[in-house]
């Protein structure tokens, strides 16, 4: 059991695991560092400077992206909300039930919308709202967003409700014998940071979408990845670097919450 | 006991009405027009985009059969669209593999840390997945373009004297998807690595079997459904990716993405077509999905 | 679902929340006297848009494609009904008129449908004007880093067979009815031929020309040339013009084979939810000024009188808008029938593919 011969230590696997690190921190380091950068072209560096933020927020095109943010967010938290509610529902009738017959079918169905490739949702979503002539619009956003967003809300509830043992439930029942009580004082604080943790994520997940959205919007209502979209194909211009810092950001704060609050102990909360 | 069955019934009786919810947005929403896109491929295109409720295979056919550039020649096997469908299986596989080629090492070096470290590592290789895609996406593209910070630095070190001319190529488009979904590798191979028992190997150690035959013979075939995981869900997406074709291949290697979305939006209007194309890359999803639930069954058995 | 609805804090709490979250987002979206505008990418300054709304009061919303097909393809699949104008390309309006998705001027209800130039107002592909107004003019052929190539480049073999060492660092518009008008006008065939041997033979010069091009991008397609990441790109001329402004050591081609010109029109698209203010937005670039300082911008020409003053002095002489003495005449791309339309479309597949 010598550790130089254990295949827990393999020579090589370190530099890779850094290297994965590497790859995957670079460009968004570089778009980090390039936002700051003075000099109109991209390719040159010119000092430091925090004019192209200054831009998104004062610029010409500041209001198109404002209102892009605005969009983006409402629809984020309206789309979290109802998606993590009706995960949250679709959780404990899964796990917290008995088994039952369509239980893996259930899960299969609730996982759908990560299993279909996005842009088959994309398309059959556009023209489903064409043909029942539903109105493209800040709506058929939302819509589109609350469906895709389920799957990212639930495997978090349902992993949490799956953690909680029955004890505490029994121990209730023996108390209470109330359903209500039980849900409320035992079963919901509990699993308050998977719902938070499934709520975070959709958010996020609804924040970044662009593929769908972009099928799916109507005139004049745009999110930022769209906006972001459209700016970019033009040329990667430092305005949309400075853009992409802040979204990114964004991101980054949001999973680094919801990593802390899946790993709050069970425990701790009981106390 | 009697008190645990009552107890774990506590919702049963509401279970239909927790349920309902999920059933009907993902019904309405998501089955019915999946459905609809399956009618769609039978019925008759309409010129310049749009359907025409007559029954036909027009779509199918279409995507198996050439009958040349005015179809009236004899149908032979229409290559077209079964290059574009390989190109994307083999675009998806080359990217799959360099994902396992890094991510194993990676995950496996995460797994074997003490806790402490393992949970942050784990959290350094989520964090870039939740970043926007498209601004990844364009990051990668603005990093590897021929004027771009890795051409100049290697320039300016002498390294090399004309730009690699990495963008708008094959290579670039399996770059994106590589870097797109690494992180979905790295964290099934993990799961599983973590849950290994390492006095199976130890005791494989004190045999005097090397490390690497230690790891191909027993680390390897019990964390291979982490492994299946891993590839599945970095294979499925790439299949159908959409950004990466057009931002880093220069929009003029289609993927099944960009084929379908050009039959939508783009030049070609043929909706059947696009909705045919749609139902088989779906096929082609559910069928690696069924493929894999089966390997997973099996090694749950074993 | 009773036990989860007895929990009324709960359910009251995500109620309050929810509603005031919709009626913000909604009431962004929701003020009087709007109009939406589905526009070429990078094709109208902010300011003259800001310009309208302070005259008008009418709160603008844009969004923008990049290319026709697109934005027919767009407004067939469900766009339709909730724009008010759009900027088609000549070819375009036909097309669209043909697909039912215009709205009919009515005479009177522009005020300055006088300021039309003449030659641009019994238009072929619009008789009468009865549903566009002018916009923008200008031609599609290409540009050439003049430090990457110093040869002759008044030929279209400069795309579709180019020398040794322009391989492979083209960029062409992800445009079908401009290339193809090109390549036609190329090889010498007329557009929308029914002609096998001359439709296979386009089939196959694009084939073999798309061996050496790099990319398909129109947005990009000035960016591409500023950053060098290509040494020839297809090219709109006054797109051409701000790529040159911006740094790249370019010049503009008249090839002799022909010349690929275009007329962009504002049109008044079927069930405009703004009617209204769709006609006064037309009216509004009907005014010389205004139109003129789109022409400043995008650097094409306009169609409108008396717009001279108002441009700025250099675009009367850049190269872009200038053809040499001996430069063919002008086509505009055709609109096909539906056989070759679905053989062109073919053809670009194979291209695309």
């Amino acid at each position: 059991m010598t550790l130089a011969n254990s295949v827990r230590s393999i020579p090589g696997f370190s530099i890779l695991a850094v290297l994965c690190l590497v790859i995957l921190y670079a460009p968004l380091l570089v778009v980090m560092v390039y936002s700051f950068n003075d000099s109109v072209s991209i390719t040159i560096w010119g000092g430091f400077s925090l004019r192209w933020y200054e831009q998104i927020f004062f610029g010409l095109e500041a209001e198109k992206f404002q209102k892009a943010a605005w969009n983006s967010i409402t629809i984020a938290f309206m789309a979290a909300i109802v998606s993590t509610t009706i995960a949250f529902s679709a959780a404990v009738g899964v796990v917290r039930t008995s088994p039952f017959k369509g239980k893996n079918l259930n899960i299969s169905l609730l996982s759908l919308p990560i299993m279909v490739p996005e842009i088959v949702t994309a398309v059959a979503t556009l023209i489903f709202f064409s043909m029942i002539s539903f109105k493209l619009g800040y709506t058929s956003i939302l819509v589109a967003h609350i469906v895709f967003c389920i799957p990212f809300a639930y495997l978090p509830i349902s992993a949490r409700i799956q953690s909680i043992e029955k004890v505490y439930e029994e121990a209730a029942l023996d108390l209470y014998a109330n359903r209500k009580e039980i849900f409320r004082s035992i079963l919901l604080p509990l699993m308050l940071p998977g719902i938070i943790s499934g709520f975070l994520l959709a958010f996020i997940i609804s924040l970044d979408d662009f593929i769908i959205t972009s099928f799916v919007k109507g005139a004049g209502v745009e999110t930022l990845p769209t906006a972001i979209f459209g700016s970019i194909k033009q040329g990667i211009k430092p305005d949309i670097m400075a853009l992409s810092t802040l979204l990114l950001l964004v991101s980054t704060l949001f999973v680094t919450i919801s990593y802390f609050l899946s790993r709050a102990d069970i425990k701790n909360k009981l106390n | 006991m009697t008190q645990v069955y009552k107890q774990k019934r506590a919702f049963d009786s509401l279970r239909i009405w927790l349920l309902l919810p999920s059933w009907v947005t993902i019904g309405i929403f998501l089955l019915i027009p999946v459905g609809l896109m399956l009618v769609i491929s039978f019925m008759t295109k309409e010129f310049r985009g749009g359907v025409i409720w007559e029954l036909s295979l027009a779509a199918y056919d279409q995507f198996l059969f050439d009958r040349g550039l005015f179809g009236d020649e004899p149908p032979t096997i229409q290559w077209t669209y079964i290059v574009i469908f390989l190109r994307s299986i083999v675009q998806a596989a080359i990217a799959t593999f360099f994902c396992l080629l890094i991510g194993f090492p990676t995950a496996f070096f995460i797994a074997t840390r003490d806790s402490r470290n393992r949970t942050f590592w784990i959290f350094l290789v989520t964090v870039p997945y939740w970043v926007n895609l498209l601004i990844r996406t364009v990051s990668l593209k603005f990093l590897i373009r021929d004027n771009g910070p890795i051409n100049e630095f290697m320039i300016s070190l002498g390294l090399i004297s004309e730009p690699l001319g990495l963008i708008n190529t094959n290579l670039a488009v399996q770059l994106g998807l590589f870097y797109s979904y690494l992180p979905f590798m790295v964290l099934p191979i993990y799961a599983s690595v973590e849950r290994f028992n390492f006095t199976f190997s130890e005791a494989a150690a004190d045999l005097y079997a090397d490390k690497w035959s230690t790891l191909r013979r027993i680390v390897l075939p019990i964390v291979a459904p982490g492994i299946a995981a891993g590839c599945i869900l970095v294979f499925i997406p790439s299949l159908g990716a959409f950004l990466a074709p057009d931002l880093l291949g220069g929009a003029k290697n289609f993927m099944i993405g960009s084929l379908i979305e050009e039959q939508f939006k783009g030049n070609a209007g043929n909706w059947p077509f696009g909705a045919a194309a749609s139902m088989i890359l779906l096929t082609m999803v559910l069928i690696a999905l069924m493929l894999y639930t089966r390997q997973q069954a099996k090694s749950e058995l074993t | 679902m009773a036990g989860l609805i007895e929990d009324k804090n709960m359910i009251k709490k995500f109620l309050v929340i929810s509603t005031i979250a919709f009626t913000l987002g909604a009431s962004s979206s929701s003020s009087e006297g709007k109009l939406s505008i589905y526009h070429w990418f990078e094709y109208i300054p902010q300011e003259l848009l800001n310009k309208f709304s302070e005259e008008t009061g009418i709160d603008v919303t844009m969004d923008t494609y990049d290319s026709n097909e697109t934005l027919l393809a767009n407004l067939k699949a469900g766009k339709i009904g909730s724009f008010d104008v759009a900027v088609p390309g000549d070819y375009m309006v036909s097309i669209m008129h043909a697909e039912g998705l215009l709205d009919e001027i009515q005479p009177g209800e522009l005020n300055n449908m006088g300021n039309i130039q003449s030659q641009w107002m019994d238009v072929s592909f619009d008789p009468g004007r009865k549903h566009s107004i002018p916009y923008q003019w200008g031609s599609t052929s290409f540009s050439v880093n003049r430090d990457e190539y110093q040869g002759d480049i008044r030929t279209m073999g400069i795309i579709f067979d180019p020398p040794e060492e322009l391989k492979g660092k083209i960029n062409v518009l992800d445009s079908q009815g401009e290339v193809i008008a090109m390549a036609s006008l190329y090889l010498g065939i007329p557009q929308c031929t029914t002609d096998k041997d001359q439709l296979r033979s386009l089939d196959e010069l694009l084939q073999s020309a798309k061996e050496n091009w790099a990319s398909f991008n129109s947005d990009g397609a000035k960016d591409v040339l500023v950053s060098g990441d290509a040494s020839v790109g297809m090219i709109w001329n006054g797109f051409g013009a701000k790529a040159r402004a911006e740094g790249a050591n370019i010049e503009y081609s008249y090839p002799r084979e022909g010349l690929v010109v275009w007329m962009d029109n504002v049109v008044l698209l079927k069930d405009a939810p703004n009617r209204e203010n769709a006609l006064k937005f037309m009216d509004f670039l009907l005014e010389p000024e205004n139109i003129a300082a789109v022409t400043n911008y995008a650097r094409y020409s306009a169609g409108v009188e008396g717009v001279d003053q108002f441009l700025d002095a250099d675009l009367k002489s850049q190269p872009e808008s200038v053809p040499p003495a001996d430069a063919p005449a002008g086509s505009f791309v055709e609109p096909c029938d539906e056989d070759v339309q679905v053989v062109y479309n073919q053809i670009w597949t194979r291209v695309k593919q």
